[in-house]
Order: C-alpha cells, then structure tokens, then sequence
C-alpha cells in the first residue's frame, strides 16, 4: 500500500540555527537534513548561514565550506567536484541533482537539501544505496556472447551501433532519476527504476551483445518493467541531461516489436 | 546489511520535500480524473435509472443535478473527461515513441491543459445554446 507520509522514526523536527560570524551583501540560509545514527532522535533540519562572498558558487562548495568551518560532524559523499562520479547526488531545493553542478545562485530563496529521497538514511546526506546496486546487478550490465574476442583486436561496431548508444553511455548511476520517480518510492521492491532500466537498454542496443532478447525475457514481469507510467520525473531530474523515460519507452516497444 | 539495523534507519522525505512539476502534477491528475470518471459513470447509471423509473424521479434527479453542487460535480466530471481524453492521447504518443523531449513534453503538457479547459468551456456553451435554441 502507498504509504504517502514518513513513518514515525523518519519525521523530521526542526534543528539547530547555526548563524554566520561574518557578514556580507550576499547571506544564504542553508536548511540541511541531519541523522545522526548513534543518537536515538528523529532526523532534524538544522539551518546555517553562510556568506556567499566567501564561499564557492556550488551547492556542494557551500557543503564543504560548513564541513570545514562551522560543523565537522555534516556527513556527504562527494568525491569528483565536477560531475561525472554521481557521489553527491541529493535532493536539492526540491529536485534530486548533484550537489556539485548546481549552482547555488539558481536557487531563489533559502536552500533546502535533503538526502536522495524515499531511501534509508545512514547519516545525514548518505542513503543507502545497496538496494539499487543490486537491481542494477540484476540486469547483467556486461557484454555477453557466445564467442571468444578476436586474439590480436577488440569486438568491432560500426560507427552507426556505436551512436545508437550515444544518450545511454554518459549515465553515471547517481540515481537522482530513480529515486525521482514516484513508481519507484512506492513500488521500488519490484520496479526496477529508470537508472537501472536505461543500462538495460544500453546492453539491448548494443550490438556486439548476443543476449538481446534474454534480456528482454527478464523484464516481461508486471513490475520490474511496466511499473513506469511515463511519470517523467526521471528526465526532467537528470543531471546530466539524459532521457531515462524514453530509454524505458524504447524498451517497451522492443517487447511489442518481438512479438510481431 | 541487518534487517533490524535497516529497520532502525530513517526514510528519507519523498512526497514531502519532492518539488511538484509539470511532469507529476501532470501524471497524478491523470490518475484523479480517472478515479472521477469511474464515480461519473455511476452517476450517468444513476440518471438513467432515473429517467427508466418515470417522470417523477427523472425531475427530481434533475433537480439535484442543476443546483449549483450539482453543477459543480457536473463540470467537473466534464473537465475529467476532456483532461483524460487529451492526456490518454499524450500517452498514446509515447507509447509509439514519440514526445520524450523536455520540451516537447512541456508543449505536449501544456496543451494537454489548455485544450481540457477548452474543451470543457465548448461543451458547456454548446450545450447551453442547443437547450436555449433547439429545444
């Protein structure tokens, strides 16, 4: 059953104000989501004023600069700065995006920043993704064939295969699309989800994979597949401007194409 | 990782913190106006079982449907069907591949709204007028 509000452990309460020591034209309230796993209270949104005049123009600069200076004990992952490991992916004054690529600027008002939502909280801003891992491992996201690669060169593809994948390769599994979709808040034990269903396909276009319609007989199911009902929150979330839903609409199609 | 350590995390805010767009308002009026015209097609049995019963009932079932709550039930279940009509077509689109773009969703979107209201507003004027006219 949909379950539409958090359950009593998740509620969160208000935090803590932690005000900025130095003042400037450019202040900005940033409302973070704090867990502390070793403390039995609930989630809280603690506030902290910074100066924007000496803060990077990132959202995820702004996370490090209180994690340097104001709270060492604010927990996020983050590794790459530029977009392309999906480590600080969150949800970020209401759409899941990498912390590292939005600009805080884009925000009008105060920023809100709450982990990836509907996923279970380690601490603070780190979900736990293992779920999600292991659906992406249910897909077999590796080359299949029945042959061994040629000795003395690599597995050969036009350059018309090699651009069907284009759009479906730059996908860096930070699951902001997945974790955007409302199918997959309440339906995500059995849905598979857009990130995972859009490496599906990448593996279904891809012409040196033997295992096309194996691949295909895995997603007949109710949910792991058909559960997406073009919602579209995953391609309008994406962060790197990739189309989930249209990779899951192309999928359907193929199941329609092979039964003639 | 434990059941019982999984169980003890808290979930993170969904519904609760997720911006409403286009794309979910979209989707979720799609389901509403679905569910309104399940109820108005037991409505529309309602009135015809009215009208079977005799002059009587027809007038007070008529009655009830043209006092403004009746009104306002009416036009919204009009609204429903045009809504769900221009979205089923959107959907349809997709189906055969076509409309994924951003842009084009918003467009295809918007439309959708626009042409519901539209719709609606040609129904009633239509309706008005045939009753003021012809009858």
């Amino acid at each position: 059953m949909v379950q539409l509000r958090l359950p009593p452990n998740s509620r969160i309460e208000k935090g803590k104000l932690y005000p900025s020591s130095s003042k400037g034209p450019r202040m900005k309230l940033f409302h973070i989501y704090r867990y502390d796993p070793d403390s039995k209270d609930n989630p809280r949104l603690d506030t902290y004023e910074l100066n924007l005049d000496e803060c990077g123009p990132m959202v995820l600069d702004a996370l490090i600069k209180i994690k340097n200076e104001v709270d060492t004990t604010l927990t996020f992952r983050r590794s790459c700065r530029e977009g392309i490991c999906g480590s600080c992916a969150m949800n970020i004054d209401g759409t899941n995006t990498l912390a590292c690529i939005k600009h805080i600027e884009e925000c009008k008002s105060d920023i809100k920043v709450t982990p990836l939502p509907h996923l279970y909280v380690v601490k603070d801003l780190v979900p736990d993704l293992s779920f999600a891992y292991s659906q992406y491992d249910s897909i077999q996201p590796w080359l299949q064939s029945s042959e061994d690669p040629p000795p003395d060169k690599e597995r050969l593809q036009s350059k018309e295969e090699r651009a069907k994948l284009d759009g479906l390769w730059e996908c860096i599994l930070c699951f902001c699309c997945t974790t955007s979709c409302p199918s997959y808040w309440w339906g995500g034990d059995r849905y598979l989800g857009p990130a995972t269903l859009l490496q599906s396909y990448r593996w279904i276009e891809e012409s040196r994979d033997e295992a096309t319609g194996e691949r295909l007989d895995a997603l007949e199911d109710p949910f792991k597949l058909y559960r997406c009902h073009t919602i579209m929150n995953c391609t309008n979330t994406c962060p790197k401007n990739l189309n989930p839903a249209k990779a899951i609409g192309e999928i359907k199609k193929k199941m329609v194409e092979r039964v003639g | 990782m434990i059941p019982s350590v999984k169980e003890k995390r808290p979930l993170s805010p969904h519904l609760q913190v997720y911006k409403i767009q286009i794309t979910s308002l979209l989707s979720i009026m799609h389901r509403g106006t679905g569910i309104v015209l399940y109820g108005g097609s037991i409505l529309w049995v309602l009135w015809f079982l009215a009208l079977a019963a005799g002059p009587q009932s027809y007038y007070r079932m008529q009655e009830f449907l043209l006092n403004p709550f009746g009104l306002i039930i009416l036009i919204g279940w009009s609204f429903s069907f045009f809504y769900h009509l221009c979205n089923g077509i959107r959907h349809l689109l997709w189906d055969i591949g076509f409309g994924y773009d951003m842009p084009m969703v918003r467009f295809t979107g918007w439309t959708v709204i626009i042409s519901s209201f539209f719709l609606t507003a040609l129904a009633w004027i239509f309706g008005i007028l045939y009753e003021r006219i012809w009858l």
